[in-house]
């Protein structure tokens, strides 16, 4: 027996590169593969040559190359830049340590930002010197949150379990206190109409997540509750405004907020957009969680039960923990249509990401340009925007991934 | 031992901790809270309109409009009213929306199939394209798009796809088909294609019933009643010596196109923007469902000698077809919706008319109500039409 199985291996084909082999059987399997393949190759060729013979020749960089302080920050006052400065740092540090305790996609997310911040550098210096300069070097700046991520990668690791609860604190406080730190308090405020590009773009999907994340929930119990009322309440609002496109949402907060608060209350358009943003995630999220809901077995809410919990215990308890891990994805994946979404703040006249492409587009300087510079700055948002969803797209694969093999 | 047992006590819960009496003055408050903060926010904007003399009211609607509209599906002049120009910007909505569902359907299938394709190159090509135009903002798109039609040439030296589409400065000219003078003589035979291929469906299917074995009819239907069509455009054309439907090709006079249809920029890179934005997530939908279904059907399929295009008609799709309805219906309501953002590259659908509108009448309340009312009709409309198809489609199933 032995000797025949051996026998069979030796004889089993070995594998090694069959370029022919492979050639017929992938791309010129039969007559209307090999069509498609062959058509396929020169579209694909024309395409790639067209598109490095553009990149490389094209001298529109210009454009975006001398706007890029507002791509990221948009009109923030250079003298104040140390803010988002700072706020970049607390996210590094916060990231570093998370990517430290936990490894797997953390730890991935903590090489591929430090690795875009040594990418930035590379490309600021690159750059014709800001104008006025900006009080710290940019490049010193880049190179030293990089380096702080490391540093507290170290940290993280050396930590170990113990860090685990302050670093989940820790990305609570956050967002409170990038806002606080941004804004300012006492005398010297940056007032919000100043805030654009890449900074607000964040800021507003963030804001989006993390204020109608409350709301979001509030609404999905509202709308599984056996009260009548507090049902049809929750459902005529969730039905509302999935129903209606986010831009009319939008013009609603920017005519009528200011309408339906007494006049002495003055807010601002970046705020208008994140009560606007807010109370839409807050519709969509509410019915990812139910989703979430309902997907949880009845067996636990009955044991609850009768283990003698009752309804507000069971519901943040039992329920409430494992539906929320459960749609742990489908979170991320409304945060990136959040992203992309948020751009639509431009047509409001906010200077988000798309809005400040829109406003390097029409600066006077590019109108010598055959064509305008359109290509070279839309192109360059196009990535920025790129980036981020396709990172968090696959983060969010690979959670779900995680969750599924602890199921089984 | 009956007497042993203790007696009965009546115990009375207190009221606060009776679930039921709880649940009644819950709901009342949260009643109370709610009315609140709208009475609130009511009387707050009343008084402001009442200050700045703009009280809400519909009256507007049956003033002259006095502003033009780009283009529209029937005839509009500025003297019309408001609430026709509305209805002129709800027409625009449905005629981008409907091009663009069936596009981005035909396109998405398309798609979905490609990323699952044995050859290696296609599905590749197909993941990379995907991956790229999902993580892109819409909104951007629609800005290239629209950035991409100004930069097109005059119409004089406009760029010609195989002479059937040229492309120019002032949007895109495309050969369209076109009624003949003897189209009349052409309707009944339509009537009589649609009727037959009717006649054959219902017929077949009884035959199925009776027999009580599942059957295809309607691609025999289609091909029954495009036979008869067919046949009634080559008789009207041999006997009155002129087709009733051509091709009308777009053709360059001295100054302008003659012939062909029309699309204005605006138009045109809304509709390419939606259908590709939304192209690609009904390839992804239809991938997944495709993957959705047994492997064995597949394989019991191709076993009984099923071609692979066979197995993915008669087996595969049908099949997948349930598991896609669903999230098809959100992705064509996503699509009504996303066309909202005509307003950007300046198309006059409902939305951008209904702010030109508020602009100039100040009516805000009256004018933000009403489009979202239309919104959310064309939601639930689709919705319950989608519902009533996807019951249909399972109930055939089983």
């Amino acid at each position: 027996m032995a000797t025949e199985v051996s026998q069979s291996q030796a004889r089993a084909p070995q594998p090694g590169i069959d370029v022919p082999g492979w050639l017929r059987k992938n791309l010129f399997s039969t007559w209307y593969n090999s069509l498609i393949s062959i058509v396929l190759l020169v579209i694909v060729f024309q395409v790639v040559t067209g598109f490095f013979q553009w990149a490389f020749t094209t001298e529109g960089w210009i454009a975006a190359a001398s706007n890029g302080r507002l791509i990221l920050v948009g009109r923030y006052p250079a003298a104040e830049l140390w803010r988002p400065q700072l706020a970049l740092a607390l996210v590094a540090v916060l990231l570093g340590l998370s990517g430290g305790v936990w490894r797997g996609i953390a730890q991935a997310l903590t090489i591929g930002f430090a690795g875009m911040m040594l990418v930035l550098t590379a490309l600021w210096t690159q750059l014709p010197p800001a104008n006025p300069p900006a009080p710290l070097t940019t490049e010193l700046v880049l190179v030293g949150i990089a380096a702080l991520v490391g540093g507290a990668y170290a940290a993280g690791r050396a930590g170990g379990e113990r860090l685990r609860w302050p670093i989940i604190a820790g990305w609570f406080l956050a967002y409170p206190m990038i806002i606080l730190i941004l804004q300012g308090f006492g005398g010297a405020t940056v007032p919000t109409n100043l805030w654009g590009g890449l900074m607000l773009t964040m800021l507003l999907s963030v804001s989006g997540i993390v204020l109608s994340f409350p709301l979001g929930v509030l609404l999905a119990l509202g709308r599984r509750s056996s009260l009548p009322v507090v049902k049809f309440f929750c459902v005529v609002y969730i039905e509302l405004i999935r129903g209606v496109p986010l831009i009319t949402v939008l013009f609603m907060a920017q005519l009528m907020l200011p309408l339906f608060l007494p006049s002495e209350v003055r807010i601002d358009a970046v705020v208008r957009a994140v009560v606007a943003v807010t109370l839409f995630s807050a519709a969509y999220l509410a019915e990812n969680v139910r989703g979430g809901l309902q997907s949880i077995p009845k067996g636990q809410v009955e044991a609850a039960r009768a283990l003698g919990l009752n309804v507000v215990k069971t519901t943040l308890l039992i329920t409430l923990p494992q539906a929320l891990k459960a749609v742990i994805p489908v979170l991320v994946g409304q945060f990136i249509s959040l992203f992309k979404d948020t751009s639509l703040v431009a047509i409001i006249g906010l200077l988000d990401l798309l809005g400040v492409a829109r406003a390097i587009n029409t600066q006077p300087e590019w109108l010598g340009f055959p064509g305008g510079v359109w290509r070279e700055t839309f192109f360059v948002v196009a990535v920025i925007y790129w980036i981020f969803s396709f990172t968090m797209s696959r983060s969010s694969r690979q959670i779900e991934a995680n969750l599924n093999r602890g199921a089984r | 031992m009956a007497t042993a047992a203790p007696p009965v006590q009546k115990t009375t819960i207190p009221f606060w901790r009776d679930t039921r009496i709880l649940a009644v003055l819950f709901q009342v408050l949260f009643v109370i809270i709610v009315v609140g903060v709208l009475w609130f926010f009511y009387t707050t904007m009343m008084a402001g309109l009442r200050q700045a003399n703009l009280l809400p009211s519909f009256a507007f609607l049956s003033q002259p409009a006095s502003f033009s509209i780009g283009e529209s599906v029937i005839a509009y002049d500025p003297s019309n009213t408001y609430g026709y120009a509305l209805l002129i910007g709800v027409l625009n909505t449905i005629r981008v929306a409907v091009a663009g569902v069936i596009l981005a359907t035909i396109i998405g299938i398309m798609l979905g199939i490609s990323r699952l394709s044995e050859n290696w190159l296609l599905r590749n090509v197909a993941t990379v394209y995907v991956e790229i135009v999902r993580n892109v903002p819409l909104l951007l798109q629609l800005f290239m798009w629209l950035a991409l039609t100004q930069t097109f040439p005059r119409q004089q030296d406009s760029i010609s796809i195989f002479g059937l589409i040229y492309l120019h400065n002032r949007g895109v000219t495309m050969a369209w088909p076109e009624t003949g003078s003897d189209f009349g003589a052409w309707v009944p035979w339509l009537w009589l294609g649609l009727l037959a291929g009717i006649a054959f469906y219902v017929v077949r299917r009884i035959q199925f019933a009776r027999r009580d074995r599942p059957g295809v009819a309607m691609p025999q239907a289609f091909l029954l009643a495009g036979a008869v069509v067919t046949i009634g455009y080559l008789f009207v054309g041999l006997t009155k010596g002129e087709w009733p439907l051509t091709l009308s090709v777009p053709e360059l006079e001295r100054f302008n196109f003659v012939g062909g249809i029309g699309l204005t920029p605006g138009f045109a890179a809304l509709l390419i923007g939606l259908v590709i934005y939304t192209s690609v997530f009904i390839g992804e939908i239809v991938r997944s469902g495709i993957q959705a279904v047994n492997k064995g059907q597949r394989e019991a399929a191709r076993a009984l000698g099923l071609t692979p295009g066979q197995t993915l008609r008669l087996v595969i799709f049908p099949q997948a077809l349930r598991i896609m309805i669903p999230p098809m219906t959100s992705q064509y309501l996503n699509l009504t919706k996303n066309s909202s953002l005509a307003v950007a590259v300046g198309y006059p659908d409902l939305f951008s008319i209904a702010g030109t509108t508020l602009n100039q009448t100040g009516q805000t309340v009256p004018v933000i109500m009403m489009v979202m009312a239309a919104y959310l009709t064309v939601s639930l409309v689709t919705s319950l039409f989608m519902n009533w198809y996807n019951k249909r489609i399972q109930l055939v199933e089983r």
